[in-house]
């Protein structure tokens, strides 16, 4: 007989895990099969005094199911012993209740015998990847195009530092005076334009910030006024009225 | 073979679960069902002896799977991982479900005569049983019922493929009261 296993899940208490019986009705089971009795004629005494005894060796007395086991195969015990009048239609077998369970919990062993049967051969025959999927799969694989991919590269590789260069000495690359001197040619022309006319559609950062700050810097002068009429809307650079005095 | 067969070989060797009719009919609309049963017995008769894999209904759909000879090698090898045998206590609950779904958590407990919430959860969380409606009465209780990885972990091709209750040694009838022999 095995002996039941003990583990500490915190500190709820014990949960008994046995690796022969899995509840009470097994184990009850399993002693009428030792003992070859007719289940429909339980020698309720003899079992009863076994399933104690077991569950004492095993120290499960203090798991509720098998004493709630225990405390039924007593009292049918006791009911057993009253007496009875001889040709008592009226009477009912008091293992009647407990006979049905145990032949139906019989029919579940025998089905759990197929099911555990059916599954082993089916383990036998490997799908693709059998491992179960986790719940939270990942998605489906991207797709991706290879010039991004080689584009995303180009960035990284750009980004990489040169190991053998300490540091780059730039010459400042903001051109704040070529920004003033477009835009000022642009004011002669032309009393209203756009920010897409200062810098073009395929100015670099540089180009923008360079635009940026002059068109400010012109602002603050006087030289042009900014306004958006719309929110997000393009940026519109008005010539200011000549001033009556600078 | 025909293109229809060579198309379902591809796509069931792309899936890694069994693929339904339903799935294999998505592939070509202008398939009708006779073509794919046809398509699919022809494709199993492709790979029937000559090939380590074999085509197996299964869960109500069809997958590739290796030959049952060669489990112990493949695993041996580990290149492949065998599912873990479910605990007589799973199996136990599994059964009950099957056979009674839908059914709620009191009637397993009443037939095992142990508490099975545990065990419950954790085959929900194994995918193997679901919760298909609640109850009448009390507390509308949760009645679960199986799902399709079940039958995939006992290669049922359906329900219908569990023993019937008649067919069990042990038939379940009531108790008839004990007659003494005169």
């Amino acid at each position: 007989m095995t002996s039941p296993i003990l583990r500490d899940p915190g500190n709820s208490g014990f949960v008994i895990e046995l690796e022969k019986f899995s509840g009470p009705l097994d184990l009850l089971l399993h002693l009428i099969r030792e003992d070859e009795v007719d289940i429909t004629d339980l020698p309720i005494a003899k079992v009863a005094d076994q399933f104690l005894s077991v569950i004492n060796e095993l120290g499960l007395n203090q798991a509720a199911d098998y004493l709630e086991m225990a405390a039924r195969l007593l009292r049918i015990k006791a009911q057993l012993l009253l007496p009875r009048r001889l040709g008592d239609d009226e009477w009912e077998d008091p293992r009647a209740e407990l006979v049905r369970r145990l032949l139906e919990y019989q029919q579940i062993r025998e089905l759990v015998d197929w099911l555990g049967h059916a599954a082993d051969v089916r383990a036998e025959r490997l799908g693709r990847g059998y491992e179960a999927p986790p719940p939270d799969a990942p998605p489906a694989p991207l797709q991706i195009d290879l010039n991004d991919l080689l584009a995303a590269a180009e960035r990284v590789i750009a980004l990489m530092p040169d190991p053998n260069l300490h540091h780059r000495v730039v010459p400042r690359p903001l051109d704040v005076e070529g920004a003033t001197a477009r835009i000022n040619a642009l004011l002669a022309e032309r009393e209203q334009f756009g920010w897409i006319d200062v810098v073009g559609r395929g100015g670099t950062i540089v180009d923008i910030l360079s635009a940026f700050i002059a068109l400010l810097e012109l602002a603050k002068r006087g030289s042009l006024t900014l306004s958006q009429p719309e929110p997000f809307g393009p940026m519109v650079i008005t010539r200011a009225t000549p001033r009556e005095a600078p | 073979m025909q293109p229809l067969a060579k198309l379902l070989e591809a796509a069931l060797f792309a899936a890694s679960r069994p693929l339904t009719l339903e799935e294999l009919a998505s592939l070509d609309p202008s398939a009708g069902e006779m073509a794919l049963r046809a398509s699919l017995e022809a494709l199993g008769a492709a790979y029937n002896d000559e090939h380590g894999v074999e085509l197996v209904e299964i869960a109500g759909g069809w997958q590739f799977l290796t030959r049952r000879e060669y489990a112990e090698t493949i695993e041996r090898a580990q290149f492949a991982l065998r599912p873990r045998r479910l605990s007589p206590a799973a199996l136990e609950t599994l059964a009950i479900i099957a056979y009674r779904q839908p059914v709620g958590r009191l009637e397993v407990d009443e037939i095992r005569g142990v508490d099975s919430g545990a065990v419950i959860d954790k085959l929900v969380e194994r995918g193997l049983i679901e919760v298909v409606t609640r109850g009448e009465g009390l507390g509308r209780p949760l009645l679960y019922g199986t799902t399709p990885s079940f039958l995939e972990i006992l290669g049922l091709k359906g329900l219908e493929d569990l023993p019937r209750l008649e067919e069990l040694s042990v038939a379940l009838r009531r108790p008839t009261p004990v007659d003494e022999p005169e």
